[in-house]
């Protein structure tokens, strides 16, 4: 690119507006919501160290068959799903001289510690639900749900959805006006997380509590049983993680900059439009 | 060269990161916030739980093979002794804070109204098994003993120990009357397997594992659990840091 092209996009930059886009409740629980769930993904993972297999049913225990094992033979590590083996050596199962499914680098805390990972998890279990009840309250009554997150009948046309896929795979993001609203992919995205993943590690959380199943044994039965809750809890929580990374990498390729200034200050530069 | 030294400096980097979590995760004012979402968690179960049951399955529920978990066999001398004659000079102690203190032989404890009930034990590690259970109600021995109304707790000294230190727990009255907290000498029809805490252990089925005590020799009332052992109300709790309110 040379200097002068570069100069007429910094131009166009500094005369496209700033706009308003994210209000101060939005804000507020973003960045609460990720540091809770950061902290949940940590401390879980300790939690899973403790058993670390996966079964489906209302019981499940090392003489049960169970479909997803991280383990290790001596210093080799492994992922078993439905019995299959892979090695994952200094991934899973045996990675930073330590003998557990997920490495010190990714727990709370680093060395095995299941009684601190849980007091972690549930006083941040709390923040997450008071923070995202809170949230689809203000999401709600201000119109935050209805205005902003709410697929339009024209975006949820099967040929508008498949050309939203076609320019996310071609990295070309909105600009201009366009760019003053969340396109579709990034709406399914924002309302799978806090309308499926999160509502579906909550249920699943208190269903593996005791007490919690003599109070709600109805959701005992529709999740199939604690040791399904407990699968379906991980593969949420899998779920959240996958959202995590690839929020992170679109909000790198849509320029970290004025995505965060965003996530911080509210104001948001619409990239400027094409030229023709 | 430049590779290796960019690795090296990620596992520096990686390893300050992890000093510094750790340090928070140890910082003691940072234990006493953290430990305050467990008042939070018992106060609100305590709240919603009421005298609600644990949920009961079938005998198709039952899992094949039940994990024997914890101490498997004591090795103290009196218990051995016991042991030897099939626990008939066996007698379970009711003390503490009560106005008639009791002393029962299994046989006494087999005379009483049994409840048998299939639940799910849950190991705080996250593993769960299926059995059933049989045993005298926790409440009708409490209710012969004639309970304090000082009483706030009650204690379960067993036979079993770690490295010379008792096994013990604990649970406050509310679940100690609870219908399904029983005193179990049977399980899935067959007396109460060594490994599995013979002659009698507690079965508290809104709780987790590590709450239900083998071995039992002794159930003491109580009004305040710090003048036991490390005083946090069982030995789990002691020595790792586990949560007293174990109903999550």
């Amino acid at each position: 690119m040379t200097i002068a092209t570069n100069r007429g996009i910094m131009n166009a930059m500094a005369s496209s507006p700033l706009i308003l886009r994210i209000r101060w409740p939005v804000r507020l629980w973003h960045w609460i919501n990720a540091l809770s769930v950061f902290i949940m993904l940590m401390s879980g993972m300790m939690i899973f160290n403790a058993h670390p297999r996966l079964y489906w049913g209302k019981f499940g225990a090392n003489f049960d068959k169970a479909w997803l094992e991280i383990g290790n033979h001596g210093t080799r590590g492994y992922v078993a799903l439905a019995g299959h083996e892979v090695p994952t050596t200094g991934l899973l199962g045996y990675a930073q001289s330590t003998a557990l499914a997920f490495p010190p680098i990714l727990t709370i805390p680093s060395s095995y510690g299941l009684s601190a990972a849980r007091g972690w998890h549930f006083f941040f279990a709390w923040i997450l639900v008071a923070s995202l009840v809170a949230f689809l309250v203000y999401a709600l009554v201000s119109g935050h749900l209805r205005r902003d997150l709410a697929l339009t009948r024209e975006e949820r046309r099967p040929s508008h959805l498949a050309q939203d896929l076609w320019d996310h795979a071609r990295l070309r993001f909105p600009r201009g006006e366009a760019a003053r609203r969340y396109n579709p992919l990034q709406k399914i995205a924002y309302l799978s997380v806090v309308g499926i993943l999160l509502p579906l590690l909550i249920l699943t959380g208190l269903t593996m509590s005791p007490t919690m199943n003599a109070v709600l044994p109805w959701l005992l039965d529709l999740l199939g049983g604690r040791q399904s809750a407990r699968s379906l809890h991980f593969i949420a929580a899998l779920g959240i993680a996958g959202f995590i990374a690839v929020h992170l990498l679109m909000v790198v390729l849509a320029g970290p900059i004025n995505e965060l200034r965003a996530m911080i200050t509210g104001w948001y530069r619409l990239p400027p439009e094409r030229r023709p | 060269m430049s590779g290796l030294t960019r690795r090296h400096a990620l596992i520096g980097a990686s390893g300050l990161l992890l000093a510094g979590c750790d340090r928070i995760v140890a910082s003691p004012t940072v234990k006493r916030v953290i430990g305050l979402g467990e008042n939070a968690s018992r106060s609100a179960q305590r709240l919603v739980a009421g005298n609600a049951l644990a949920p009961e399955f079938s005998a198709a529920d039952i899992s094949p093979v039940f994990r024997v978990n914890g101490n498997t066999r004591p090795t103290a001398a009196a218990y051995l002794d016991l042991m030897a004659d099939g626990f008939a000079r066996w007698q379970l102690a009711v003390d503490g804070l009560v106005a008639r203190p009791l002393s029962l032989s299994l046989a006494q404890l087999r005379a009483m109204p049994q409840r048998t009930q299939i639940t799910r034990h849950d190991c705080v590690e996250g593993w769960s098994a299926i059995a059933e259970w049989t045993g005298a109600p926790l409440a009708l021995l409490l209710r012969a003993a004639q309970v304090s109304s000082r009483a706030r707790y009650a204690v379960f000294h067993c036979a079993d120990d770690f490295d010379g230190t008792p096994y013990y727990e604990s649970i406050d009255l509310s679940e100690a009357m609870h219908p399904q907290t029983i005193l179990a000498h049977t399980m899935n029809r067959q007396p109460l397997s060594v490994g599995h805490g013979a002659p009698l252990r507690l079965r508290v089925e809104r709780q987790l594992g590590y709450k239900q005590a083998k071995y039992v020799m002794r159930v003491e009332l109580v009004d305040d659990l710090a003048r036991f052992y490390g005083g946090k109300g069982g030995y789990w709790e002691d020595h790792s840091g586990y949560q007293w309110w174990a109903g999550i």
